[in-house]
């Protein structure tokens, strides 16, 4: 049962990757002048929206928590409500707090929020997927022996790596080599996505090496 | 040059501009800052040059291309942009010689070579050798070319070129001239004649500046100077008596001629050893002493984390581990005196002092080791304590990680030229970083979640508890002043297009006059936002209630310093031709009101140390029954007089009147604001520093400094609430992250009160505050101007033991309300929670180990940014930017250093006093 679900999970997983590499590839050759440096908000845009749709229907098909009870349509629109107020929210909180961290406040505001969408795809949107518009169930999951399944130690894991990679991104800012990609937010956002994607790809493998012990209180 | 009348004709890179303003005949200046710009110079250049050469009004023409270097520091040596650019260098050489005259000299010379990367700066071989090409339409060598031409310094050419076009040497040169360009077109003879000529003009002119510089300055060797003298004076003397032999005779005999050859070598020798001289006292680094200080610091820092992770654990540690190596290090100093007075050598103090330091800390490490092992025995005797202890020691280890990890990062910093360049937004990032880690550790643990029922715990169900609000609120406010006070930069030249704030330029320069009055008024009002501030909190804790001449001082003196403020920057930023008439009057105004805020602020802390005691006693017996105000302990009984508590809520007022009745037969005294006497002592030592520091500064940027007491306040809190949250067991050490947050607010604020590390950056306004224009000795200036320069490092430092108090000052509101909720009837027991800062008083071997732990690892944290500093200086001492950035940087650092310390001691002192008053006060307390 373990190993299927941790296969099951490292498949979603490696899809997510996937998603990412093909949203820097793939619209080079539908999109002339393309390239993830130079049209870096456009790449910001299809990156969310590419993450955010695999991710929602991933969750469509495996669903990772099933639910016992059925909801009825009104209350599906409800919570589908919820979770935009949710991400929308989420991204004004990331917002402010990357502008609190030291990025300009007047200038490139639309970098500065595309990159708080970018991060909140890879970290709201996937608490969202997994946990339902329900903040209490975020609470437990991200404290000590708070994950109840494999779905929420990756879900831990993948959300602490991007932000840490966003964190690392800020780094290279400062320095004198003149890269196009120490430009804001490309640095921070490009981190963001090497971080989210080792998440991905780390969550699985140690969920594999410590699976004597995880041991998920049951429900 | 110019003074001469030559004219010089200039093209090119536009740094020579500044170096040599109004200087050229005639200039043709392009902009050179871009390295990615490889051709507007070179483009600018050979547009200009050929007409100019053809034109002929020039007698010197300097063209200084810059694409070959950009390319270098861009592309590297090896790219084809590379070769694009040194085949257009190539033909526009061979056009240029083209349009040469007979009697011009063509020189083309690099100031550098490059390495592989493109890069220069260093001292690598590829770096400092470079091609010289020297062209001429007659010819220079007599014979052909030399096989293998030696290389000719850089220096040479200024004594070549100056002879050349006929111009006396300048003075500071130390170059020799480049004698084949001298020979002429005659014989041999005349070539030598007259190359001994220029030798000897040149040696003159090197002796003369070797005599006046040694004069001035003493760091030529002298035996080494004696040497060269003598070589010169026999040079000279011999070519006095060879020209006058010469003179005589028409034709020059052989051997005459090889007396010449010899003497013009000679004379070459001792140029050369000259440079070699200069050149050896002057581009010097000691790194043996280098690598002793280094050692030294990073023994220090050892030193301080080992005393203060040992300070807790012992009793007897203060004797052997800090009296005996004290001992010691004066012994060896005195021992060292001792030799230099015996054997008469010149030993700098400076090395006296560093060898006493060390062998203190080599008295302090074998204390500490000789320790070591009777500790390991005892651990070893009781095995399962050990590993308990183990373990527990892996977690410290692990909460350590995240604030010294930070503190790593910072130091990392150090090392990069560009993250120095761009500190100012480092340390608040690193800040910021460090309490949301703490935060979200908090969360991690589970701290901030209330312990789950069982019930709960089925259902995954947790909440908050309701200081979580408090606490994020706390972080939010913190953040919000991070982000404002970086509107307070000052710039660099590094970053182009960085503006200065606009707060950092005084009143006085604003035009607009409505804009002035306005940030006058906010100002204005933020002082006494401030004085009311403090004001407030002194009396929520009761403290300004007796008539000392203390609390008399905070309640007057406060509101007027603040005035006497305001009146100065009214008179200082109002425009000076308004006031007409009054301008006597204004003079004395500026001179005055400084003045008397310096007075009233020695006024206030004479005061403060006098009598440090805000704490208004009061007996009780006659007039029980009329007390109303709030602030009211009662001690039980006679025993329990050192529970003498301050109690805040009226809730507890009504119990307490109750037992006052039952009690009131004995003795009682009700004391004011004993709960936060120390820390009341230390935040009016605050306010009056701050204002002192905020009357050097320019007018706006006490909102900066309203900022800095603002973060201070929040951190405070935070730590507080952290604590409280995470349920420390030892309630007298401070965490590593507070003493790591509160130094890197220190650094931040450095940043946004307007400095840099950097000397353009110095307000030297600061030290005509209080004076007009003229200083009678150098200490006065050069203190306010280092006050005004380290104003956030002398508040924080001073504060620092504030992270020790504020923990038992505030620990009082969320004890009662979860003991007051739980069982609201035992008084008692809640009375005896209520001691704040009285508990310190209570184990006064833990309070001075405290503070001593604390001291520590300040000085720890301060000594690792020091040391990485230094080592950052040290290590990269050859870097292209080690004038510019790394030793402006030390020399800040360590002065940092100097009076963080000096400020932290006076801090820590300022707590001792208090201390030594409250005992005296409890002892006559008892008598009474």
């Amino acid at each position: 049962m373990k190993e299927a679900e941790i296969r099951r999970l490292l498949a979603a997983n490696l899809l997510c990757v996937f998603s990412v590499i093909l949203t820097a590839v793939v619209p080079a050759f539908v999109w002339d002048g393309f390239t993830v440096l130079g049209t870096h908000l456009a790449w910001l845009c299809v990156c969310s929206l590419c993450v955010s749709t695999l991710n929602i229907i991933l969750h469509l098909v495996l669903k990772p928590n099933l639910s016992p009870k059925r909801s009825s349509f009104g209350q599906k629109i409800s919570r589908f409500l919820k979770c935009c107020i949710y991400f929308f929210m989420s991204c004004i909180l990331f917002h402010a707090i990357i502008v609190l961290y030291g990025a300009p406040l007047i200038e490139s505001v639309t970098e500065t929020f595309l990159f708080a969408v970018l991060l909140s795809t890879f970290t709201t949107l996937q608490c969202l997927c997994v946990l339902g518009p329900n903040i209490q169930a975020w609470i437990r999951v991200f404290s000590k022996n708070g994950a109840m399944s494999i779905w929420e130690s990756s879900l831990q894991i993948t959300t602490m790596c991007s932000i840490l990679g966003a964190w690392f991104g800020a780094f290279p800012i400062p320095l004198d080599w003149d890269r196009p990609w120490q430009v804001w937010p490309i640095s921070c956002s490009l981190g963001a996505t090497f971080g989210y994607v080792a998440g991905l790809i780390i969550a699985p493998l140690w969920i594999h090496w410590n699976r004597k012990q995880l041991t998920y209180k049951s429900r | 040059l110019a003074a001469s009348g030559r004219r010089v004709v200039f093209m090119g890179d536009d740094t020579w501009e500044g170096l040599f303003p109004k200087k050229f005949f005639r200039s043709y200046f392009f902009p050179s800052f871009n390295v990615k710009d490889l051709h507007t110079v070179d483009d600018g250049i050979l547009q200009h040059l050929y007409p100019t050469v053809d034109s002929g009004e020039w007698d010197v023409l300097i063209a200084h291309f810059l694409g070959v270097d950009h390319c270098g520091h861009k592309h590297g040596p090896d790219h084809p942009e590379m070769t694009k650019k040194l085949t257009q260098m190539n033909e526009m050489l061979r056009s240029l010689v083209d349009h040469l005259g007979n009697d011009t000299l063509l020189l083309v010379a690099g100031d550098h070579g490059m390495t592989e990367t493109g890069d220069h700066g260093g001292d690598s071989e590829k770096e400092v050798n470079a091609a010289l090409f020297v062209y001429s339409k007659t010819a220079l060598f007599g014979a052909g070319p030399p096989e293998e031409p030696e290389a000719v310094p850089q220096v040479n050419l200024v004594p070549t070129v100056a002879l050349l076009l006929g111009v006396p040497i300048p003075y500071s040169n130390i170059g020799e001239v480049m004698a084949e360009l001298f020979s002429g077109d005659g014989d041999a003879v005349s070539a030598a004649l007259q190359q001994l000529s220029v030798y000897h003009i040149n040696a003159k002119q090197v002796d003369r500046f070797l005599h006046s510089y040694s004069l001035v300055a003493q760091d030529l060797p002298a035996e080494q100077l004696q040497r060269l003298q003598e070589l010169f004076s026999s040079a000279v003397e011999e070519h006095s008596r060879l020209l006058a032999q010469v003179q005589g005779v028409t034709l020059v005999p052989p051997e005459l001629e090889s007396r010449l050859g010899s003497l013009i070598g000679r004379f070459q020798l001792y140029l050369r050893e000259a440079r070699a001289v200069c050149t050896q006292s002057w581009a010097r680094f000691h790194p043996l002493r280098m690598v002793g200080g280094c050692t030294l610091i990073a023994a220090s820092c050892l030193l301080c984390y080992m005393a203060s992770e040992l300070a807790a654990a012992s009793d007897s540690f203060y004797r052997s581990c800090l009296l005996y190596p004290l001992l010691w290090g004066s012994v060896v100093a005195v021992l060292l005196g001792l030799a230099r007075v015996l054997t008469q050598e010149g030993l700098d103090l400076l090395l006296v002092s560093s060898w006493a330091a060390a062998a203190s800390q080599l008295g302090f490490f074998w204390h500490w080791w000789g320790r070591h092992p009777k500790r390991a025995r005892l651990a070893g005797s009781q095995p399962p304590l050990a590993s308990v202890g183990l373990r527990q020691r892996l977690r410290a280890w692990l909460g350590l990680a995240f604030p010294m990890g930070i503190l790593l990062f910072r130091c990392g910093a150090m090392f990069s030229d560009s993250f120095v360049v761009a500190e100012a937004r480092v340390a608040p990032f690193l800040l910021a970083s460090l309490v949301m880690l703490l935060v979200g550790k908090l969360h991690w643990d589970g701290r901030l979640t209330v312990p789950e029922g069982p019930k709960q715990q089925l259902l995954g169900f947790s909440s908050y508890r309701r200081e979580i609000w408090y606490l994020l609120c706390l972080v939010a406010m913190l953040l919000v002043c991070v982000r404002l006070s970086g509107f307070f930069h000052q710039c660099r030249e590094e970053i182009p297009q960085c503006r200065p704030s606009l707060f950092l330029s005084p009143l006085a320069s604003l035009r607009n006059t409505r804009a002035k009055n306005l940030f006058y008024l906010l100002c204005v009002a933020l002082l006494a936002g401030l004085v009311y501030a403090v004001r407030s909190w002194l009396r929520h804790y009761g403290n300004p209630n007796s008539s000392d001449p203390l609390v008399l001082f905070v309640r007057w003196g406060f509101p007027l310093v603040v005035v006497c403020i305001a009146c100065y920057w009214a008179v200082a930023s109002s425009a000076d031709d308004s006031l007409g008439k009054l301008q006597e009057l204004v003079q004395v105004a500026v001179v005055a009101f400084p003045w008397a805020v310096y007075g009233l602020a020695s006024v206030g802390l004479l005061l403060l140390l006098c009598n440090p005691m805000t704490v208004f006693a009061k007996d009780t017996r006659e007039s029980a029954g009329s007390i109303v105000t709030p602030y009211l302990g009662v001690p039980s009984s006679e025993a329990d007089f050192l529970h003498v508590i301050p109690q805040i809520y009226k809730r507890m007022q009504e119990s307490q009147k109750s037992r006052l009745e039952r009690g009131s037969c004995k003795a009682t005294v009700a004391a004011y604001g004993l709960g936060s006497v120390y820390s009341a002592a230390l935040v009016i030592a605050l306010t009056l520093l701050g204002f002192l520091l905020m009357l050097l500064h320019s007018e706006r940027l006490s909102l900066a400094f309203l900022l800095l007491f603002l973060e201070a306040f929040m951190l405070l809190h935070i730590h507080t609430r952290a604590r409280g949250l995470a349920g420390d067991a030892a309630p007298f050490s401070v965490p590593w992250y507070a003493v790591i947050s509160w130094l890197l607010a220190a650094s931040q604020f450095f940043y946004s009160t307007g400095h840099q590390p950097i000397f353009p950056a110095i307000h030297w306004n600061a030290a005509f505050v209080g004076f007009h224009l003229d200083h009678s000795t150098n200490l006065l200036p050069a203190v306010l101007v280092g006050a005004n320069t380290f104003a956030s490092h002398i508040l924080f430092a001073v504060g620092c033991p504030l992270l020790l108090l504020w923990p038992f000052v505030c620990e009082m509101p969320s004890l009662q309300k979860r003991k007051s909720k739980k069982e609201p009837r035992e008084e008692l027991q809640e009375v005896e929670e209520h001691m704040m800062e009285m508990r310190l008083r209570e184990s006064p071997e833990k309070f001075s180990t405290a503070l001593l732990q604390l001291g520590l690892k300040y000085l720890f944290v301060l000594g690792t940014q020091l040391l990485a500093c230094v080592c950052a200086a040290m290590i990269l001492r050859r870097h292209l930017m080690v004038w510019k950035v790394f030793a402006p940087k030390f020399l800040f650092e360590s002065l940092g250093f100097v009076v963080s310390s000096i400020c932290l001691l006076l801090g820590i002192s300022l707590v001792m006093r208090v201390d030594c008053a409250v005992s005296s006060w409890f002892s006559q307390l008892q008598l009474r």
